[in-house]
């Protein structure tokens, strides 16, 4: 289990909102059975279409994506940030994300932290201007440092928890007190077949 | 205080709270399709794992089906490679399976209701957005990645975050040519693509109450685009009555005591919300999108808005109308269409069918529009022939089509091409949703999709329909 606490490295701004998960991977390539080379496909037909960030050579290497509202909104494709991941992030900072893409970047070990709109502009402008700023997260106080540029970014608590104690990596967990699942099942009615002595 | 149905499904499914903080659910039926579970396979092959609950899983396929012909092998090896890798794993796991043989197959969110393995008060997980369909049930039922879908298969359970209710409540009979993917459109649109981020919508009200299930899971199913992983209806009389004899539904006085239980677990009637919403029938129109995401719509009396009015956000409105090619202020009612599509899991079931073959009856498609009817499984397509529907769409120019996904999504041979413009029920109109990375889609009813492929444009289908 890997603990992450804090992640370094340059920034890749792309702006807008409500980015959906077909335009971060093309559904045509959820027809593979591996994630391997997933990342070649990021973001394709937007790149085809127009120039993106992700070939602009300044941004070449970054590790923290910078984004604005509800990134990963549509499909529960874990596909999408399994492409972002591979392709070379870390982590991402943005000022909201949809429900399903938060908790598929948790499990695969890829923090989406959340900013202020004001804090993510002034974040993507710095690396516009400068992208080789280093830019410093650190989940457990909850910062982004990029030069002189401070603010505060934030994680729900227990998805910070789980980054630290690297219990992101959720199956182990859930397989543990086993005998306490199938107390569980014991009293739902519907596995039991809704039998006479439920009492209903 | 009363309780919600989302906190008593929640409670009696929570196993322990994980040290990390969220809640282990225990998850009453897994949904399994070909596109999402193949790495989660392998991981359990790599650990050692066995699926821990088989008889609460069930497996089809449906995303990259050909519609067209089913015979074996595909001709997309890839889509071949993971079809055999489905069929792969429910034997090596013993799952249980509606493959391509199987009358029982169709789309996942289909045919959990059709064969009564959706019932309420269940937790439901699929690695599928459109899980929220099975909330029609009073089930609370989510999408979710693959990496929780191997969780799910190891454990049957899932460390989760708890959710807020919005209830929605929607008051007053529909208009004529309204319909339940209206409704939701509506809802999407005054709440917004990112309102239902945290929440579960609770949909309740005289209007709801009245729906069928079919309309219900139009409603719920599309819960995830205005943000709301969880849609649910709470369960009533409608709901019972559809469920009695179902193949895998509880079966004589089993059904009986299900039902006192059914109804236990719905929302008491003091329950407190952390939001709510009210939104009158009365004041609904047919609706159709002309942007790219599903809250970007209109009344199809309306115009497509403009970057400078008061309200919207300047870059997303004009982006969107550059990829969709309208102008500013352009009425929709008229935009051309290239092709109609009737199907998904939204709007594929056979109650959607009858509606838009009530529009096509005696009509005929228009010049150079391509338009296809995909039912939503073989059971609907047999249901469908057996009242002739097919005849009606085929006479009329439509393609008459085998059950699946289809032009939904761009997984099998049914695309768009090019920048073509797509009147379609399905629940998506992001860019090169439909399978063109140009490809065009204005998401509509099933009878504003019928309308339009017959008008070859957009038109409002009260001008078409008494009822």
């Amino acid at each position: 289990m890997t603990r992450i606490t804090r992640i370094d490295g340059r920034g890749l701004p792309l702006r807008g909102s409500d980015i959906d998960t077909d335009r971060i991977i093309p559904a045509r390539y959820l027809r593979s059975i591996t994630f391997e080379g997933m990342e070649q496909h990021l973001f394709e037909d937007d790149r085809k279409t127009t120039a993106h960030p992700l070939d602009d050579a300044r941004f070449a290497g970054a590790s923290v994506l910078i984004v604005n509202s509800n990134f990963g909104c549509g499909s529960s494709r874990e596909h999408a940030p399994q492409a972002i991941h591979r392709w070379g992030i870390d982590a991402v900072v943005g000022e909201s994300f949809a429900e399903i893409f938060f908790g598929n970047s948790l499990m695969i070990g890829m923090p989406c932290l959340t900013a202020s709109g004001a804090d993510v502009r002034a974040l993507m402008d710095l690396v516009e201007r400068d992208p080789r700023t280093e830019i410093r997260l650190d989940l457990a106080s909850g910062t982004c440092e990029a030069g002189d540029f401070r603010c505060a970014v934030s994680l729900p608590p227990n998805c910070r928890d789980a980054f630290a104690t690297g219990a992101w990596d959720t199956t182990g967990m859930l397989l543990d007190r086993y005998d306490e699942v199938d107390a569980t099942a014991a009293k739902l009615p519907y596995i039991r077949g809704f039998p006479v002595e439920a009492g209903l | 205080m009363g309780t919600t149905l989302l906190k008593k499904v929640w409670d009696l499914h929570t196993v322990r709270p994980l040290p990390t903080g969220q809640t282990q659910l225990f998850i009453g039926l897994h949904l399994v399709h070909e596109v999402t579970t193949p790495q989660a396979f392998d991981e359990l092959r790599a650990r050692g794992w066995k699926v821990a609950r088989p008889d609460l899983t069930f497996a089809t396929a449906d995303h990259i089906v050909p519609t067209m012909a089913r015979t074996r092998p595909f001709l997309d090896v890839m889509a071949e490679d993971m079809m055999a890798s489905l069929e792969r794993n429910v034997r090596d796991f013993g799952l249980r399976f509606a493959g391509l043989e199987d009358e029982r197959q169709g789309i996942v969110h289909v045919i959990g209701p059709e064969l009564g393995l959706t019932q309420p008060g269940m937790t439901i997980a699929c690695g599928d957005s459109h899980t929220s369909t099975h909330g029609a049930f009073g089930a609370v039922a989510f999408g979710i990645g693959t990496s929780q879908v191997r969780d799910v298969l190891a454990s049957q359970c899932l460390a989760m975050e708890p959710l807020k209710v919005r209830r929605i409540r929607l008051t007053g009979a529909l208009p004529r040519g309204v319909y339940a993917k209206d409704v939701i459109l509506t809802i999407i649109q005054r709440l917004g693509v990112r309102g239902g981020t945290g929440y579960a919508y609770e949909y309740a009200g005289d209007t709801v109450e009245r729906m069928s299930m079919d309309e219900r899971m139009t409603i719920c199913n599309m819960s995830i685009e205005g943000g709301a992983r969880v849609g649910y209806v709470n369960p009533d009389e409608t709901t019972f009555a559809y469920m009695r004899g179902r193949p895998f539904a509880p079966q004589g006085d089993a059904f009986e005591r299900a039902r006192t239980w059914w109804t236990s677990m719905a929302s008491d009637p003091d329950a407190a919300y952390d939001d709510e919403v009210e939104i009158r029938a009365a004041e609904l129109t047919p609706v159709v999108t002309w942007g790219v995401n599903p809250g970007q719509s209109i009344g199809i009396d309306g115009s497509v808005p403009s970057p400078s009015e008061p309200g919207v956000e300047p870059q997303a409105v004009s982006d969107a109308l550059k990829y969709m090619g309208l102008k500013p202020g352009q009425p929709i009612a008229g935009t051309k269409v290239d092709v109609a599509f009737i199907g998904s899991c939204t709007n594929g079931r056979l109650s959607d069918l009858r509606e838009a073959a009530r529009v096509v009856r005696g009509r005929r498609v228009a010049p150079r529009v391509k338009a296809l009817v995909v039912p939503g499984s073989v059971s609907i397509s047999r249901a469908a022939e057996r009242e002739g529907l097919d005849h009606i769409f085929r006479e009329a120019g439509f393609e008459w089509r085998g059950a699946g996904c289809s032009m939904c999504l761009g997984m099998n041979p049914d695309k768009l091409e090019g920048n073509q413009v797509c009147a379609s029920s399905s629940n998506r109109n992001f860019k090169g949703r439909q399978g063109s990375p140009t490809g065009r889609t204005l998401l509509m009813s099933p009878a504003m999709v019928a309308a339009a492929a017959v008008s070859g444009e957009v038109i409002d289908v009260r001008e078409m329909v008494d009822r």
